[in-house]
């Protein structure tokens, strides 16, 4: 700063002033470059939930959607599926589901909103491919076991619940995806519920 | 007359700016340690390398298709038809290796000489961040091949940013700009990649060698060549002419000039360098696979991710320690803190000698283990995990951090031995 005689105060308080207009005016610069990351509109209808609706499905039956790119499944498991979830422990790597692979409403057994209706990701925890519903067959992979999913790849396999067995190359159990129920039989799935 | 010429347009230009007196100021009467060794090749070098990857970098973009259907099949195109477009890119990819090699050197060299010292704390902080610009650089370039290691590799160093509490996933997906890497990461890791970056580096190299010449070099014994005005005998001075602007004020001793002496001697650096560069380049451009990973020679996929998921060698220590900590979020904050800490070296180093040569043997064991711990974090980052191998890494770990420490508490009142009045050279 110059030592100019003049009035000091005003250079002060026009300085000031120049300062903070000036600077509201940078950060509000700031705004379109900062939001031009976020994701673009195209995106995001790539990325937009899916409704299903499954007032139609049957117990024991599996049915598919695609939710960003990936397959999601739906399956309705009876009480005899849900009486043998409670039973693996022993056999699971994180039977409790510990590793967050699942929004915290699917912290249970049975890793789901409804017990009877199972929702997750159907992408193994290992390389990618996407296991094969055995729902009668399952007990050739696990001995005792009715039902479950079995990856063709590599071996893994998971319980009704996503869960992954131990000594398989999989890490981790399968993802839930967030989801809620719109209606008793509609499901969307890509939202948890109250988000907009 | 062509003299009389080519001097006259001399002047013409210095009475317009100052061309003369900078390049004397910073070459031609620069005073220059009389006793640097191997150790001083890799900072000429560094410079040698950005001029490399900046000059290929522009060549490449010439050709390169930055979108998800396009890159991967722009850089076969680049290595199949454009003419030279081999020899562009590996020059390039064997850049961004040499880069954190010579780099790495050289940051070793300010370690045991303690060139991060008291004056020159702020050469080694611009340093830092030239260090951590070059890693932003090389995680953003890994993306543009397009190929399976490149996206999974951004997937895994993007995902860090996910364990941040409250914003973590609001701020992975401002960072991809998408649900998933996709074109619109790709897009934008491209520009940052080709012109952001490159940029914030020229100006952080230009700062490096302001500060660097305001204070002047350190050197392998860690005294200083100017000294205070009057404090040297003159037949001890050293005779050659130096700028006023650090003569008029010190008396300088044991000093040549930048120019010719280590211009020349860099030159001959540069030749050992080249040798080492082209073998590479031309005769194992892959790197054993460590510069360039097989399965990048694959497309992006998301749905198939590779068996093993490796960063480059470069970042391979600094991911041990990620992996080492059996938490998701204290593994980030070691491995955020494991680079940030060096920023603080300069102030945790309390000894007031310099060089490794006058220190005491705490220190030359703490910078012992402290490289070994770097180097065998640095393999292990590179293989899968195993137990064992976690337990390893464990251990790296606790020697990388307990170096800082360590440092703080001995430094303070070090046993060192006594300086010399004089560089030591032959």
């Amino acid at each position: 700063m110059s030592n100019a005689p003049v009035n000091s105060g005003r250079r002060k308080f026009l300085t000031l002033t120049t300062a903070v207009v000036g600077g509201v005016g940078a950060a509000v610069v700031a705004v379109p470059f900062v939001k031009s990351w976020s994701p673009s509109e195209k995106a995001k209808a790539a990325g937009a939930p899916v409704t299903v609706d499954i007032s139609k499905i049957k117990p024991g039956q599996l049915i598919r959607v695609e939710w960003r790119g990936k397959p999601v499944w739906i399956v309705s498991r009876t009480q005899k599926i849900l009486d043998e979830l409670a039973t693996l422990n022993d056999q699971l790597r994180d039977p409790n589901s510990q590793e967050p692979q699942q929004p915290e409403y699917a912290l249970n057994t049975g890793r789901s909103l409804k017990p009877d209706i199972f929702v997750a990701v159907g992408i193994c925890t290992h390389l990618g491919c996407s296991p094969t519903y055995l729902p009668d067959s399952f007990s050739e992979q696990v001995e005792g076991v009715e039902s479950g999913f079995f990856c063709p790849c590599h071996g893994s396999k998971f319980d009704l619940a996503g869960r992954v067995f131990q000594n398989v190359p999989a890490p981790l159990n399968l993802v839930i995806p967030p989801h809620y129920y719109v209606s008793d039989t509609t499901i969307l799935i890509g939202l948890d519920k109250g988000d907009a | 007359m062509l003299k009389k010429l080519l001097l006259g347009t001399v002047d013409w230009i210095d009475a317009r700016i100052p061309m003369t007196e900078t390049w004397n100021k910073h070459l031609a009467q620069y005073p220059t340690p009389v006793n640097f060794n191997f150790w001083y090749f890799f900072g000429s070098l560094a410079m040698l390398i950005l001029v490399n990857q900046i000059l290929t970098g522009i060549w490449l973009t010439m050709h390169y298709n930055p979108s998800a259907e396009g890159a991967f099949a722009s850089i076969e195109y680049i290595m199949r038809d454009v003419p030279y477009g081999w020899l562009l890119r590996y020059m390039h990819s064997t850049g961004a290796s040499a880069f954190f090699v010579v780099i790495y050197l050289h940051m070793f060299r300010g370690l045991i000489y303690g060139s991060y010292q008291k004056p020159r704390e702020l050469i080694w902080i611009f340093g830092m961040f030239i260090f951590l610009a070059l890693m932003a650089e090389a995680f953003m370039g890994y993306l543009l091949p397009w190929g399976q290691m490149s996206f999974w590799g951004a997937q895994v160093i993007i995902s860090l940013f996910g364990a941040i509490p409250i914003v973590g996933d609001d701020l992975t997906l401002w960072i991809r700009g998408d649900y998933v890497i996709s074109g619109a990461t790709l897009n934008r890791f491209f520009a940052l990649h080709v012109i952001a970056i490159p940029l914030a580096l020229v100006v952080l190299v230009f700062l490096h060698i302001v500060a660097l010449h305001e204070v002047g070099s350190n050197n392998p014994d860690g005294i200083e060549i100017k000294r205070k005005k009057g404090s040297i005998a003159e037949h001890e001075k050293s005779k050659f002419t130096f700028h006023k602007q650090y003569s008029a004020k010190k008396d300088i001793i044991d000093a040549i000039p930048f120019h010719p002496y280590f211009t020349v001697k860099d030159i001959m650096g540069v030749a050992g360098f080249l040798i080492f560069f082209c073998a590479v380049i031309f005769f194992m451009p892959e790197g054993g696979g460590y510069f360039l990973e097989a399965p990048n020679f694959e497309p992006a996929n998301g749905l198939k991710t590779p068996t093993h998921i490796a960063p480059v060698w470069y970042y391979t220590p600094f991911y041990a320690i990620l992996r080492a900590i059996p938490d998701k979020l204290i593994g980030v904050a070691f491995f955020g803190g494991s680079i940030v800490i060096l920023f603080f070296l300069p102030w945790l180093d309390r000894c007031k000698v310099k060089s490794i040569r006058y220190r005491s043997w705490k220190h030359k064991l703490n910078i012992a283990q402290f490289t070994i711990c770097f180097i065998v974090l640095g393999v292990l980052g590179a293989l899968p995990t195993t137990p064992l191998l976690t337990k390893i890494a464990q251990v790296g770990t606790i020697g990388y951090f307990s170096f800082f420490i360590a440092l703080w508490i001995y430094s303070k009142n070090e046993k060192t031995k006594p300086l010399p009045t004089r560089l030591t050279f032959k």
